[in-house]
């Protein structure tokens, strides 16, 4: 049988639809359309996939499973590794993992091996009615900070081996940044709900409502007879760019807006919590997030929004399917570019108008690459009198954030380095005994299966640990 | 969930309430604050901790019905519960080597101030406190104050009750007079600690202020509680969740975070009909 040279195509809403609504925007595999992408996959032996997923899912036979229909199988395959099985489908960037080392990708394109996940995720959460199973105890104790993506890994691996496991989440919902952060049109709020219910079947226990650092500190939950703890506890202070004009009204971090959006339900018709809709809106920065907040302001109503980004479209840190999507949604890219200040509004006449204080516009200036920088990119470089002005209403600033301080600054012993990132083992293992962590709180911003791996390699080293006792 | 304990209505706009919430009680110390939401679709709302029962297992609140989040609390009654109630928050109130101290409170600030009053009043420390009202009706925990104070004064705006004018007034004369405190703390609408740093700064003493932005998670994620302190010169950002609530008031930008706090100013006030509606139709 001959090779279709080309992934199947992810069915999508038309993008002049989707630009105004907040459902899904990848549609999802049908079954023959997964069955006959399943086919691609040539099973060969060396299974470099494998090695490019960071929580080693094993690819090649959950495809096998596939291609026999007999999905739940597969199903129990990925969930071997992955505790998050429909959540990675949709976000993950295969394109730089699994998906980056196939073999067939080397003549062809790559199987669609994230697209088959989530086929495979969401296949089992219709038509699968059993509860997941709850192992017995070992009558161990453990205690993970954050319900986000390195926090449910590890309580889900540690729970199936019947450690018993509680979450603590300072927000009032649980799953971290994939309910605040990563909006509903890419990951509905309903699919993880779905993972975490699935957690709590394995008798994970989730508290929210609680700040480690703040309500507790890691010392108390040992004193509470916790042997181990988990820190992940994500993604901290959002940094801005430190040009005039950022304490506007109506500029943002890209945490606040997609938090007002996600978590509080701004996105809804009739929200207790205010943003501000409409009118042109400038994103700026080039990852993940940039992306998130470029079509969440377009589905809330904005007549036009930009993305201001220093580099070229080759060094664009967000996930290519993302930018693809944004790009047919009309999100106006504005490459080699950088904010130099963000302008306000001033009526000379009138030191009351309700005006005053608010964004009026964005003035920036043109780069072009230079000389590689220390991270191998090109830097980019100002071009004299380059400057330009964009009138926009409201500014957002996706530039990263650092680490929370609230945990490191109440807990003594625990190390963390310049960045404020919590300084771990290749294991996990923090500078205190019994304290492991990972996440955006070792790394800095990332990615969420990155997380998950991080979740995992700590699950398992708190697993030897007190295995051990 | 978090049940309402006690409820007291202290003037026609402002409520007091405990709530049962031990792991808050337990931790809690002056100058600290909580977050609330109401309800499932609730949005997120900062206050101050107004006092704490540990063994009870009890945090005090007071807030001003301002919107729609508190009108829908104020709405609760006592055995009725809240969805969420997380904390406490915030760096305490700073009170290591501080004898004599004058606290400024002004409006529903001064449930705020109360319990750093009570705090430096129990150290043993000389309490001068300032209290100001728009007028008589208005006025609260004026008992409270004066159980914790070695001098109290009370204003009002409109002079319908003690001493007519504002709050920078005795402040002042207290100053021209010679006399000296280690340390100012002023807590209440923004305009008023703009004025009463601007009355303490001739005379060099230190002045700090506690404040109350715009906030969502509390915990220092999503920034929308920024505030700018001028620091050597240098514009320098500060997040008052983690990094305050309190800051050194001849550093604070008082007038942009003027300006930034009412940023939904309409939109508030459109829900808040809104919601006075809903109650008045049910």
């Amino acid at each position: 049988m001959a090779i279709i040279p080309s992934k199947h195509e992810m069915p999508t809403q038309a993008p002049e639809v989707r630009a105004h609504n907040f459902r899904e925007v990848a549609l999802g595999y049908s079954e023959a359309t997964a069955l006959s992408e399943a086919q691609r996959c040539l099973n060969c032996k060396n299974r470099p996939c494998v090695e490019g997923c960071p929580v080693n899912i094993q690819i090649p036979d959950f495809i096998s499973k596939v291609k026999e229909g007999d999905y739940e199988s597969a199903y129990r395959i990925i969930s071997k590794t992955s505790s998050l099985p429909a959540v990675c489908g949709r976000v993950c960037p295969q394109e730089t993992q699994c998906e980056a080392k196939c073999t067939l990708g080397i003549k062809f394109e790559p199987v669609g091996i994230g697209r088959l996940e989530r086929f495979v995720a969401d296949w089992h959460n219709a038509q699968s009615l059993s509860a997941a199973e709850k192992p017995a105890g070992n009558g161990h104790r453990v205690a993970v900070v954050g319900s986000g993506p390195s926090g449910l890994t590890c309580a889900g691996d540690l729970a199936k081996k019947g450690y018993a496991v509680t979450v603590y989440e300072a927000l009032h919902a649980a799953g971290g940044v994939l309910v605040y952060g990563i909006p509903e049109f890419r990951l509905p709020k309903a699919i993880v709900a779905r993972e975490v219910e699935t957690l709590k079947q394995l008798g994970v226990d989730v508290q929210t409502d609680v700040v480690i650092g703040k309500t507790l500190t890691v010392d108390e939950l040992f004193e509470m007879g916790y042997e181990a703890v988990f820190i992940g506890t994500g993604a901290g202070l959002p940094r801005f760019m430190d040009i005039p004009g950022e304490s506007l009204k109506g500029v943002y971090s890209a945490n606040e807006y997609l938090t007002r959006s996600n978590l509080m339900k701004a996105y809804l018709d009739d929200p207790q919590t205010p943003i501000m809709k409409g009118g042109y809106v400038a994103v700026v920065g080039g990852g993940n997030v940039a992306m998130d907040a470029a079509r969440t302001a377009l589905r809330l109503g904005a007549e036009h929004v930009y993305i201001i980004y220093r580099r070229s479209m080759e060094e664009l840190p967000a996930r290519r399917e993302e930018v693809e999507h944004a790009e047919e949604e009309g999100i106006d890219f504005r490459l080699l570019c950088n904010p130099v200040e963000i302008l306000g509004f001033e009526n000379p006449d009138d030191p009351r108008d309700p005006r005053n204080g608010f964004v009026d516009g964005i003035r920036c200036v043109k780069m072009e690459l230079g000389e590689p920088d220390a991270s191998g990119r090109r830097r980019p470089v100002v071009i004299p009198g380059s400057e330009f002005e964009l009138h926009v209403d409201t500014v957002i600033m996706a530039l990263g954030t650092s680490p929370n301080p609230l945990i490191k600054n109440t807990t003594q012993g625990l190390e963390v380095n310049r960045h404020g990132g919590i300084i771990v083992s290749e294991d996990g293992l923090t500078s205190r005994e019994g304290v492991y962590a990972g996440g955006d709180a070792v790394t800095g911003a990332a990615t969420v299966i990155s997380a998950m791996g991080a979740g995992k390699v700590a699950a398992r080293s708190i697993d030897e640990y007190l295995s051990g006792k | 969930m978090y049940r309402i304990v006690r409820k007291k209505v202290l003037n026609p706009t402002v409520t007091q309430m405990e709530i049962e919430a031990p792991l808050v009680a337990r931790k809690a110390r002056p100058g600290q604050f909580i977050i609330l939401r109401v309800d499932d679709e609730g949005e997120r709302i900062p206050l101050t901790v107004a006092g704490t029962d540990a063994e009870e297992g009890t945090v005090k609140i007071i807030f001003q019905i301002v919107g729609s989040t508190t009108e829908r609390l104020n709405h609760k009654d006592e055995g009725e519960t809240i969805r969420d109630f997380v904390g406490p928050l915030g760096m305490p109130t700073r009170t290591e080597s501080i004898k004599k101290v004058c606290i400024v409170g002004g409006g529903v600030g001064c449930a705020i101030a109360m319990p750093v009053a009570q705090e430096f009043h129990r150290l043993g420390a000389e309490v001068t406190s300032i209290i100001g009202f728009r007028n008589r009706d208005l006025l609260i925990l004026e008992d409270e104050f004066r159980a914790c104070s070695d001098r109290l004064v009370v204003m009002t705006d409109d002079g319908s009750y003690a001493r007519q004018g504002n709050v920078t007034a005795p402040l002042k004369e207290m100053l021209e007079a010679g006399e000296t405190f280690d340390e100012i703390i002023t807590i209440g609408p923004l305009v008023m600690m703009k004025f009463v740093t601007l009355t303490a700064k001739p005379f060099g003493v230190p002045v700090t202020a506690s404040m109350n932005p715009i906030m969502i998670d509390g915990t220092g994620m999503c920034g929308g509680c920024r505030l700018t302190l001028n620091q050597d010169g240098r514009r320098v950002t500060k997040f008052a969740c983690v990094d305050g609530p309190d800051f050194n008031a001849y550093e604070i930008d008082f007038d942009e975070a003027m300006s930034r706090c009412r940023m939904y100013f309409n939109q508030e006030r459109r829900a808040h009909e809104q919601t006075c509606n809903l109650f008045k139709n049910a």
